[in-house]
C-alpha cells in the first residue's frame, strides 16, 4: 500500500442553475490571454447536448481515454506509444478550432466613429484570430439553449443511447440539466500518458495535474488523449494549457475560483486518501460497469489507524490527515455513495465527482399513481435514470437509483420532521441512519462554507526551496528564467503572453503578431 | 582558390555550427518557454495530413542520407557497394525522398498562405524558414542533373573528404570542394545557414523530435514528488 492524498471535488448537479459564474470567473483569472480566447478551463454544458467541444463524449470520433487490450492491460485509445509518435506530424484525432468555436469580438469602433448616415450603425461580429468580419456567430462555449435546440442535435449526445426518443423530442416529456466541467485531475490520466515530452505530470502532494510550460513542446497528443477534452492548445505560444485546479489557492487552503464564486454553493473540495499501488489494476478491470466500484475501492478510510500509520510513513502530514477525516468529498463519494465519477468507462479514474440531479415528475408517469401529498420516487423523475447512468456509471443503473432514493429520502425525512409525522419511517429502505440523514442535510442543503471546503494548507517549506524560487513563482505563464514582461527577443521572436486587452484596430490591420 | 571560397568552406561551417550549438543551448537555458513545434493544426488542419507527413518523412530521410553518405561512406563498402553503386543509391533514394519532401513543402507553404487563420497567425520567421528550406532543397535536387553527368561517383569522394575534414577540425578542407559544380557549393552554403537558423526559429523542435525516443522507454504515468520525497 502506498498512500497518496488528493484534493478532489464534488459537484452537486441538483443545485446547478447554469448561471456560468464559475466559467466567467475562471476565464477572467486564467484564460483571458492571446491564444486562449477559445479556451474555457471551466465550462457549463446543457445536457442532453453535444457540449464543448462538439461531441467530446463520442470517443468513436475522438479516440480519447484508455482501452483495454485482450491481454488485460490498457493503452491509450489513440494508440500505444509508437502509434502516438507516428501521428506526430499530423494528429488525426485533434479537434479543430471549429469544434470548439471561433472566438469573436464586436466591431465597437464603428459605433463610435461611423459617419452620419441613414441607418443606425451596428457593431458586427469579427473573428479574433483573423480579424475578418463575420455575418453571424455560429458557435460559443455553451451554444445549446435550454430546451431550445433542435431535437436532432440532442440525439447526437451519446448518453441518450437506449432512451425512448419521445422523451427527448416531445416538449412535454423533455428534460434538461446543467453539467459544469473542469479538468478531472485523474488518477490515471491519458493526457500524461500521451505526452511524448513528459511535460505533463501529477503532483504527488495534492494530485493536481499540471503542464510544465517550459518542457511542453507542443506535440498536442495530450489534447487528443484527454477524453474530457480538457487540455487546450494555446495557438499563440504553441503550448498545451489546462485547468490548474487553482493550485496557488489550494496550496494556501483556499477553494478554487470556480468553487469560491459558485452562487449555487454546489461545489465541495476535500482530501481523499488513495492507494497509489492499485491504480493500474483498478483502471484495467474487465467490465466497464465495474470501474466505478473499482475506483471506490482505491479510496482509503482516513479514520482507519492502519491507513493513518502508512500515510504518515508515506510523508502525508497531520493536517492533511485531519482534513481527510472531515472531507466532504469522502462523505459524499464513499460514505453516502451520492457522488459518481464522470464517464468512468474512459478508465482515467477521474477525481471530480457528481451528485446526480433530481427532477420534476415526468409526464410519462401515470399521474393517478402519484400521491400529491407525497414526494415522488426515483422512477417517476423526468431525467431518465439511464441517461444519468450513461453519464456517471458507464450505464449501471443501481448505484444511481440508490443515490436518487437517498436524496429523496432526505427530503422526505426533513419534510416529515418539519411538518410533523413519522420521519424515521422511510429510512430503512435507503440504508442510512437518522444521524447520516441529518448530516447529509447539513452538507447538501445548508452547505456552509466551512463544510464545503476542507482544504489543508500545503507545507511549501517542505516542498520547495522558497529562497531559490524568489521572484520566479508568481504566475506569469512564462519562463521561470525570465521576468515575464520582456518584449520580442532574438530567440523567441514573439511577445510573452501577458493578460492584454485585444485591440480591434490591431486585429483589423492584421497585426496579431509582432 | 579565392578567399571567399576559403571563407565559405573552411570558416563558415564553424561559424554556422557554433551559432547552431551555442544558440540552441542558450535558448534552451534562457527561453525554454518558447521552445515548441508551434503546431498550427488546431486552427485548421487543411492539407497537413499529406503535406506535413510527406515533408517530414522526406526531410528526415534526407538528413539521414547526408549523414551516412558524407560522414560514414564506408557503410557502402561494407555492404559490398562500390563508389558507383553508392552514387546510384544516393541519387535514386535522395531523388525520391527529395521530391516527396518538395511536394510536402509546397503543400505546407500553400496552406500557410491560403488558409486565413494560418496566414493571420504566421510569423515572419515561419515563412523565412519555409522558403529557406525550399531554396536549399531545390539546389539539392538540382545536383541530381550534375550527378547524372558524372555517374562514376567522382563528386562524392571530395564532398565526403570535405565533410570529414570539417568535423575532425582539419585544415585544407576547402580545397576538396573547389572543383565541384557551383550548384553543390550553393546548396552547401544554404544548408549550413539552415543550421544557423535553427535556434532563432521554431526549428528547435528538431532537437526535441530526436529526444522523443525517451517516450518509448518511460512509463505512461509521470508523478512529480514534492521535495520531501526526493
Amino acid at each position: 500500500m502506498k498512500v497518496r492524498a488528493q484534493v478532489a471535488m464534488v459537484m452537486n448537479l441538483d443545485k446547478c442553475i447554469g448561471c456560468h459564474t464559475c466559467s466567467v470567473t475562471c476565464k477572467n483569472v486564467w484564460t483571458s490571454r492571446e491564444g486562449m480566447e477559445y479556451v474555457w478551463f471551466n465550462n457549463v454544458e446543457t445536457k442532453p447536448g453535444v457540449g464543448y467541444p462538439h461531441e467530446w463524449e463520442n470517443q468513436e470520433r475522438w479516440n480519447g481515454g484508455w482501452e483495454r487490450k485482450k491481454d488485460g492491460t490498457i493503452k491509450p485509445k489513440q494508440g500505444a506509444r509508437w502509434q502516438i509518435l507516428t501521428n506526430i506530424f499530423s494528429n488525426p484525432n485533434l479537434p479543430q478550432l471549429d469544434d470548439y468555436y471561433e472566438p469573436f469580438t464586436f466591431d465597437y469602433n464603428t459605433l463610435q466613429h461611423a459617419p452620419e448616415g441613414p441607418t443606425v450603425p451596428t457593431a458586427r461580429p469579427m473573428s479574433i484570430i483573423t480579424g475578418e468580419v463575420k455575418d453571424k456567430i455560429d458557435g460559443g462555449p455553451n451554444w445549446e439553449d435550454d430546451l431550445g435546440g433542435e431535437s436532432g442535435e440532442r440525439f447526437k449526445d451519446v448518453n441518450v443511447e437506449g432512451i425512448d426518443p419521445d422523451r427527448l423530442a416531445a416538449f412535454e416529456n423533455t428534460f434538461l440539466f446543467y453539467l459544469p466541467r473542469i479538468c478531472e485531475h485523474c488518477l490515471n490520466p491519458t493526457c500524461v500518458a500521451s505526452c511524448p515530452s513528459g511535460s505533463i505530470y501529477k503532483r504527488e502532494e495534492d494530485g493536481i495535474v499540471l503542464v510544465d510550460q517550459d518542457k511542453c513542446r507542443g506535440w498536442r497528443m495530450c489534447v487528443s488523449g484527454c477524453p474530457y477534452k480538457k487540455i487546450y492548445f494555446n495557438w499563440h505560444t504553441g503550448k498545451a494549457e489546462k485547468c490548474t485546479f487553482c493550485y496557488p489557492r489550494i496550496e494556501s487552503g483556499q477553494p478554487t475560483i470556480c468553487s469560491e464564486t459558485c452562487v449555487g454553493r454546489l461545489r465541495y473540495l476535500g482530501v481523499l486518501l488513495y492507494d497509489a499501488d492499485r491504480i493500474e489494476k483498478a483502471a484495467s478491470v474487465e467490465q466497464e460497469q465495474d470501474l466505478y466500484e473499482a475506483q471506490l475501492g482505491l479510496f482509503l478510510d482516513p479514520k482507519d489507524p492502519a491507513v493513518q500509520a502508512q500515510a504518515r510513513q508515506d510523508g502525508i502530514s497531520d493536517n492533511w490527515l485531519e482534513a481527510a477525516k472531515r472531507s466532504p468529498v469522502y462523505k459524499m463519494a464513499v460514505e453516502w455513495r451520492l457522488a459518481f465519477p464522470l464517464h468512468p468507462e474512459y478508465r482515467t479514474l477521474p477525481m471530480v465527482w457528481y451528485i446526480p440531479p433530481l427532477s420534476p415528475v415526468s409526464n410519462s408517469v401515470d399521474m393517478a399513481h402519484v400521491e400529491t401529498d407525497e414526494l415522488p420516487d426515483s422512477s417517476s423523475l423526468r431525467i431518465p435514470v439511464r441517461y444519468l447512468a450513461h453519464l456517471l456509471t458507464a450505464g449501471k443503473e443501481e448505484p444511481i437509483v440508490r443515490a436518487l432514493d437517498r436524496l429523496l429520502a432526505m427530503r422526505r425525512y426533513m419534510r416529515k420532521k418539519d411538518m410533523g409525522g413519522d420521519a424515521v419511517m422511510s429510512l430503512p429502505q435507503v440504508g442510512l441512519s437518522e444521524n447520516q440523514i441529518e448530516e447529509m442535510y447539513r452538507y447538501l442543503a445548508i452547505a456552509d462554507y466551512e463544510d464545503r471546503y476542507v482544504i489543508p494548507t500545503s507545507h511549501q517549506e517542505a516542498l520547495s526551496h522558497s529562497f531559490d524560487d524568489q521572484g520566479s513563482c508568481g504566475f506569469s505563464a512564462d519562463s521561470r528564467f525570465s521576468e515575464g514582461v520582456t518584449g520580442a527577443s532574438v530567440f523567441a521572436g514573439k511577445e510573452r503572453t501577458n493578460a492584454q486587452l485585444i485591440s480591434v484596430d490591431e486585429i483589423r490591420r492584421g497585426n496579431r503578431r509582432p | 582558390m579565392t578567399n571567399l571560397h576559403e571563407f565559405f568552406f573552411q570558416i563558415y561551417p564553424y561559424i554556422a555550427g557554433s551559432v547552431f550549438l551555442l544558440g540552441s543551448l542558450l535558448r534552451f537555458e534562457r527561453g525554454q518557454y518558447t521552445w515548441t513545434s508551434d503546431s498550427s493544426e488546431l486552427l485548421r488542419r487543411g492539407t497537413l495530413r499529406f503535406g506535413s507527413n510527406l515533408f517530414h518523412v522526406g526531410v528526415l530521410f534526407l538528413f539521414l542520407g547526408h549523414f551516412i553518405g558524407l560522414l560514414m561512406p564506408e557503410v557502402f563498402g561494407m555492404l559490398g557497394i562500390g563508389l558507383q553503386g553508392h552514387q546510384l543509391v544516393a541519387m535514386i533514394s535522395g531523388g525520391l525522398f527529395g521530391f516527396a519532401c518538395l511536394i510536402g513543402l509546397v503543400m505546407l507553404i500553400h496552406r500557410r498562405l491560403t488558409e486565413p487563420r494560418i496566414r493571420a497567425t504566421t510569423r515572419v520567421m515561419d515563412m523565412v524558414v519555409l522558403v529557406w528550406i525550399l531554396i536549399t532543397l531545390s539546389f539539392g535536387l538540382g545536383t541530381l542533373y550534375f550527378s547524372a553527368q558524372e555517374l562514376s561517383g567522382g563528386n562524392l569522394t571530395p564532398l565526403a573528404q570535405w565533410a570529414r575534414h570539417i568535423v575532425t577540425f582539419h585544415g585544407g578542407a576547402a580545397s576538396f570542394v573547389a572543383a565541384v559544380p557551383l550548384v553543390y557549393q550553393v546548396h552547401m552554403v544554404l544548408g549550413m545557414t539552415l543550421f544557423a537558423l535553427i535556434p532563432f526559429s521554431r526549428l528547435v523542435h528538431i532537437w526535441s523530435g530526436f529526444a522523443l525516443v525517451v517516450y518509448l522507454l518511460r512509463p505512461y504515468q509521470v508523478v512529480r514528488p514534492g521535495l520531501r520525497q526526493r
